[in-house]
Parts: structure tokens; C-alpha cells; sequence
């Protein structure tokens, strides 16, 4: 990157650090992190793309009837997920496997909501899987809910107070297509009109399935909030260091009541949109090629390599990605359709006539071909 | 199928009045009141039983909404429950799911029916759904409030009724009160429910009087209510239609014809046991409403009256239905909306097979 580049990165593609100027104010984030928060860094890396992998062979293979890459987004998504506090809460859209795995769900629920077993997968309201919110497929719907989330916060009084423990922010994620959204839009007047502790976490990843960021955009688009009053920064989202430190930075400013963030990551979808895409009809391949070489991957291990770490600990994760992908396809074969109970059981909370009787009937309907067979 | 299990009915229009005279409460709990004015006592005793309760919606501040039904709860309880809110349907609704998650309970102001389609996809694609999609794990305990319906002589987008929409989606239920009574309880009752909650107001209804006893109980949210008893032919509504079919029954029984006046209250689900048992005693039905008659929830009744009630009925299940066009001009609003008259029309052609 130029010197006048307005984007914050801290390595280099090559693995060098070298922050960029506008990195300096978040230089100071970086000062905490161990070297076992950068293997952890490099260790959900691995682990989700290997995951990833998986889970397009699974899909290839009939296990499900989608899949949804997240290849190439590693950084973006380890980074600002690991500057998250336990108290935080996440708003994911439906690429954000690795934010998942950092905030502790059991990923196979990903599985078995493309493979069409639930709608969700996880239970946003277990403490065990890290206030991680549902997945959202309609674009861009689920900042308002983040973004009302943060109004409840701000009525609970967990937002401001100064401690450390208690204060409390939402990050929400989204994508390039998603900031044409009028629902986008609408968060950032909501929330910058109560002054909520929200992140806006853009994935710039170049494309909408087929459509190029620029048909969604003229201007760039960390941009766009500031016309809402929100303030915002843009980053090399392929640079964990970078997605961590000013991700931790704005959250600190959420949670400290001074109000909504706004972050564009930029990166590169180096799978296609879905298992049912066909990026050969529209992706450059010269643009393909130049992403690839910036892999975030790639890049954080020669930066671990320069700091000392050695061949064993990357052989080590190796495996262990290896041993996590084997588990999920163990899993995923091991599942079994769900019960037709749960087509009626959870659309209310509270009895309710119409689904009492139409579930009483399937299952009598259902029955009567086992009395035939009888 | 099964028969359909059904709440407890109430069938007297006085049940509440009834109850108290019984336990002798004294009569000065009983105010006359306009809906309008029985809502905000509805809300305020609702936002004074629940701290976790919260109003959203447009100009419902210091002007107390466009119909006044919030009138004086900002100052009372405060901006943060009492939420005048950026311009924008679909930012209400969607934030007001992510206070629901936080363990509010919002209630949203819609201002006039036809500006609730900004709203739709969140009511639709989230807020209906939410509670399934997590299996259960959370609820969305939101009440969308919408004035609708004509007879108030409007522009464009402010005389429609679109309750069908909601109606068919699963994971809402809809109601719609036609008396201030059941408005204040109803109101409370909606607020008080884990699922989300559409509450059609009929704005033609918001400011005649009628009494409402605050020392009543409530009737059960989803409870249709036979409120005019009759052996000929049964009329069903909700909302403002309710006091045209009164009419209607008045105009039958100088002709002759006993006519019994079903109020539907509950839109979804439909409790359709007082529906039937009237039908297995009238044998005849005609079901009216201000929205377009075309996929309506008076299609849907006809149809499972039929169903259910077809060796009780001596004629067609007739339907009196706005027409199927856009809300006219208010200069034509008369000759669209059905009144007393037109209802009539339907019930002397089911009398006469």
C-alpha cells in the first residue's frame, strides 16, 4: 500500500510488518496480544478454511444441498471476532463460519442448516455459543435487529458505565451487496440517532454473487456511514492484525458510549457465492489471481515464520485442521432427519389451535400407512 | 381433520359489565370512553405493569401519535419507553426484534394501514419466523398497532385494510377490537402475549363512546364473541364492520329476519366454535369486510364453514367484501365500503334459497 493509502494494515502481503499511517493510532492494540493469541490467530485460520473445504466436498457429495464458502475471509473474520468480549454480542449474516467458530459454537449446526435439518442450528440465547446471533439470508436485516439489540443495552444500563466487565457492544457483519440494502441504511439512522454501541462490520469481498462492488457503489465504501454521522475506518481485511486491533478499538469506543462504528474490511471471495454459483461467467481471473496472492493465510504464516515459529507448531495445525474436518464429516454422516414435530412445535411460543390440530393430523395421516402395511 | 380445539367463548357483548355487576364493583369503574382514549389507557396500564414494555413508532411523542392514542405517556414514562422514532417502517419493526431479543416488549405504531409495507419483510421474513428458526429458544413478544379501514374520508394509503397479509403468515397472530372495552383489554392482553401480535385499530371506530369497565376481566384474545343473538342468518365481521352488521341485524328484524352478529376479534387464529354452532342454528351466513373480497379472511371462513358445516347450511356462505380494486378516491369510499344495506342485499339472497 502507498503511504496515502487510507487503508489501516500492519502486514504486508509479503508478511512484513509495516504498519501504514492510518495504522498508527491502533498500533497500541496489538501491545497485548501473546504469542499464543497469534497462533490462536493462525489456528481458527486453518481450522475454518480446512472446515470450508469440507463442507463443499460434503456438499458435492449430496450431504447438503448448499454450501456457502467462506474461503478467502479468514482474517476479516478471525480478527475482528477475537476482539470481542464474552459480553459482546454477534449479529452474523450467513458467511461468518470462522466468527462462529471463534465465539464458540459447535460449527457442525452450520451443516445441518444447509443440509436442510433446522432453520437456525444454534441457540443465540446458550451462553456457550458466545452471544453468536442466528445466520440472517435475507440481506441486511439482521443490522436492525443488532441494531435494536443495542437500544435494549443502552436501557440495561451496560453501556458507558467505564467498567470493563460490564460494558457492552454488538458487532453485526455484512457484505458489499448488503449496504444497498434500504434496511442497512435504516440501521445506520437508527442507530446513529440513539447513539447505540453498534459495529458495522462491512466484508467488502468484491462481489454479490455475480455483481461487482462497483454497480452497488461509486464511492468507497467506508464511506457510505458517514453521511449518517457514523465514523469509520477502512482496512486490509486479508491482515488479521489489522481486523483485530481496529475492530477492538471501535468496539472499546461502542461499548464506551460514544456511539455506532463503522469498519469496511476489504477482501476477496475466493470460492464462489454458493455450491450453486459458477464464478467462471463473471470472475476476472487476473483479479482472482492478484487476491490469491494476498491470502491471508499465507501472509499471517510468514509473519509467525519471521517471529521464530517453527515447522512443527504449522504441521501441528495441520492436523488438527485435518482432525477437525474428518469429526464434521463424521458427524454430518451420522445425522438424521429431524422430526416432523418441529415443522409445528416452536412457530409460537404459546399454544396455538391451528398448529395443534394440523400436527395431530399428520400424524395421524402418517400412521394410517403404517396400519396399512399392517 | 379434527375438530378444531377452541378457546373459551365469550357470548355475551356485556360479559365484563355482567362480571362485575356479579362481584358488585361498583359501576363507577365503568367510564364511557372512545376507543382512541381506551387504548391509551390500555398502554399506560401496560407500560405501568411492565418495565420491560415500550412504545415505538412515529410522532407518538409530545403530539401522542397521529390519532392521540399515545397521547401523554412520553411525559409520563419517559423517551426511552415511550419512543418517537426515525421515519421509517422497516427500521421500527427491525429494531424492535433486536429489543425483543434483549427481553423487551415492543409495541410499534403503524400510522396508517397502507405505510405498513415498508414494515413487511421484517413482520414477514423475521419477526413471524424468529421463534421458529431458533427452535424455540426465544420469543418475539412485539404488538404492531395499525389504524385501518375507511369511513374517515382520506387520501391515498390511509383507508386500506390489509390484515389478510399479515393473517396468512404464519407465526403472527392478528386481532382487531370493534368496542373500546375490548380495546382497552385487548390491547393489554395482546402486549401480555410471547408471540408477535398484529392489533388492527378500526380508525372509524377510534372516537364513538361506548363503556369500558375497568374493573372487568378479560375476554380471551383469540375468542370470537356473538354479541347479537338471532335464528335466521348469521353476519360475521370484525373491527368497524361489527356495528354495520348491527345495523344490518336492526334493518332484518323490521323485515322480519332474525339475524345473529358474530364479532370475529381474533383474526388468526379464528375461533370458529361460536362461528359454527350459530351456523349449525341459523343454517345460513354472510361474512363482511372493508378489504377486497379476493383471498380475504372472508374467503377463508366461507371455506372452512363449508367444510365443516355443510350438512348445517341452507345456503351459500355469501360474501360482502370491499371491491377488489384499489381504495377509491374518498369521494367513492361509500359506494365501496359495505354498509348496512349491502350487507342486506347478501342476506336476502341467502334467505331466499
Amino acid at each position: 500500500m502507498s503511504e496515502s493509502t487510507p487503508t489501516v494494515q500492519f502486514l504486508t502481503v509479503e508478511g512484513e510488518f509495516a504498519p501504514s499511517g492510518p495504522a498508527e493510532e491502533y498500533a497500541s492494540y496489538l501491545e497485548g496480544l501473546t504469542s499464543e493469541d497469534l497462533r490462536a490467530f493462525y489456528r481458527h485460520m486453518v481450522v475454518i478454511r480446512r472446515f470450508d473445504h469440507e463442507g463443499t466436498n460434503l456438499q458435492r457429495q449430496g450431504q447438503m444441498a448448499l454450501w456457502v464458502p467462506s474461503h478467502g475471509q479468514e482474517a476479516a473474520q478471525v480478527g475482528s471476532a477475537s476482539a470481542a468480549k464474552p459480553q459482546d454480542h454477534v449479529f452474523p449474516s450467513y458467511r461468518e463460519h470462522a466468527v462462529g467458530l471463534v465465539r464458540g459454537i459447535d460449527v457442525l449446526s452450520i451443516v445441518e442448516l444447509l443440509r436442510g435439518n433446522t432453520h437456525g442450528g444454534w441457540d443465540p440465547t446458550d451462553p456457550t455459543n458466545g452471544n453468536f446471533h442466528g445466520y440472517t439470508l435475507v440481506i441486511g436485516s439482521h443490522t436492525l435487529h443488532a441494531t435494536g439489540y443495542a437500544m435494549g443495552l443502552q436501557r440495561d444500563g451496560v453501556v458507558g458505565t467505564g467498567d470493563p466487565e460490564v460494558d457492552t457492544a454488538v458487532i453485526s457483519y455484512f457484505g458489499d451487496g448488503a449496504t444497498s440494502q434500504g434496511d442497512v441504511s435504516e440501521a445506520f439512522v437508527f442507530s446513529a440517532s440513539s447513539q447505540t454501541p453498534n459495529v458495522f462490520f462491512l466484508q467488502n469481498n468484491q462481489w454479490a454473487i455475480s455483481v461487482p462492488v462497483r454497480v452497488q457503489s461509486r464511492t468507497p465504501l467506508y464511506l457510505r456511514s458517514r453521511g449518517f454521522g457514523i465514523p469509520s475506518v477502512q482496512i486490509d481485511g486479508n491482515d488479521v492484525l489489522a481486523s483485530f486491533a481496529v475492530t477492538a478499538k471501535h468496539l472499546d469506543a461502542a461499548r464506551g458510549g460514544e456511539g455506532p462504528q463503522f469498519i469496511e474490511a476489504l477482501t476477496y471471495r475466493i470460492g464462489a457465492h454458493t455450491s450453486s454459483d459458477d464464478p467462471t461467467k463473471y470472475a476476472d481471473p487476473e483479479e482472482h489471481a492478484h487476491w490469491v496472492a494476498r491470502d491471508p493465510i499465507l501472509r499471517f504464516e510468514k509473519y509467525l515464520r519471521s517471529l521464530g515459529e517453527g515447522d512443527d507448531f504449522f504441521a501441528e495445525v495441520a492436523t488438527e485442521a485435518e482432525d477437525f474436518a474428518a469429526d464434521i464429516r463424521h458427524r454430518t454422516l451420522a445425522l438424521t432427519p429431524p422430526s416432523p414435530a418441529i415443522m409445528f412445535d416452536n412457530v409460537y411460543s404459546e399454544p396455538h389451535p391451528v398448529m395443534q390440530e394440523q400436527k395431530l393430523w399428520l400424524e395421524r395421516y402418517e400412521a394410517s400407512f403404517e396400519e396399512e402395511k399392517a | 381433520m379434527s375438530p378444531i380445539e377452541t378457546p373459551a367463548t365469550v357470548t355475551s357483548p356485556d360479559a365484563p359489565a355482567a362480571a362485575a355487576a356479579a362481584t358488585g364493583v361498583p359501576a363507577s369503574r365503568v367510564e364511557e370512553l372512545p376507543m382512541a382514549k381506551a387504548l391509551n389507557a390500555g398502554l399506560r396500564q401496560a407500560l405501568a405493569d411492565d418495565p420491560k414494555v415500550l412504545l415505538m413508532g412515529e410522532d407518538i411523542g409530545p403530539l401522542g401519535g397521529v390519532f392521540r392514542v399515545t397521547e401523554g405517556l412520553q411525559a409520563e414514562f419517559g423517551k426511552d419507553r415511550v419512543v418517537d422514532t426515525p421515519l421509517a417502517e422497516s427500521g421500527i419493526i427491525g429494531t424492535a426484534i433486536g429489543l425483543a431479543m434483549r427481553g423487551y416488549r415492543p409495541v410499534c405504531e403503524i400510522q396508517f394501514d397502507g405505510f405498513i409495507y415498508p414494515g413487511f419483510d421484517q413482520i414477514t421474513s423475521q419477526l413471524a419466523k424468529l421463534t421458529n428458526r431458533g427452535g424455540g429458544a426465544f420469543s418475539m413478544p412485539v404488538v404492531i398497532r395499525v389504524p385501518y379501514g375507511g369511513h374517515i374520508g382520506a387520501v391515498e394509503h390511509h383507508q386500506e385494510s390489509p390484515e389478510a397479509y399479515f393473517a396468512h403468515t404464519a407465526g403472527l397472530r392478528v386481532v382487531s377490537p370493534s368496542t373500546p372495552n375490548d380495546a382497552y383489554w385487548m390491547i393489554q392482553e395482546a402486549i401480555a402475549s410471547n408471540d408477535p401480535v398484529m392489533f388492527f385499530e378500526p380508525k372509524s371506530r377510534y372516537w364513538p363512546k361506548g363503556p369500558v369497565d375497568f374493573a372487568g376481566t378479560a375476554a380471551p384474545l383469540h375468542a370470537s364473541r356473538v354479541v347479537r343473538t338471532g335464528t335466521d342468518v348469521t353476519l360475521l365481521a370484525h373491527g368497524a364492520m361489527v356495528s354495520v352488521l348491527l345495523q344490518a341485524a336492526e334493518i332484518a328484524a323490521e323485515e322480519g329476519i332474525s339475524a345473529e352478529v358474530v364479532d370475529l376479534r381474533s383474526l388468526s387464529p379464528v375461533d370458529y366454535r361460536p362461528i359454527l354452532d350459530s351456523v349449525a342454528k341459523t343454517g345460513r351466513l354472510v361474512v363482511a369486510q372493508e378489504a377486497p373480497g379476493f383471498v380475504s379472511l372472508g374467503s377463508e371462513i366461507a371455506a372452512t364453514v363449508a367444510e365443516r358445516a355443510f350438512y348445517s347450511l341452507q345456503a351459500p356462505v355469501l360474501r360482502v367484501s370491499g371491491f377488489d380494486t384499489p381504495f377509491p378516491p374518498a369521494k367513492l369510499e361509500t359506494l365501496y365500503l359495505p354498509d348496512a344495506d349491502r350487507v342486506m342485499e347478501a342476506v336476502d339472497r341467502a334467505m331466499a334459497y
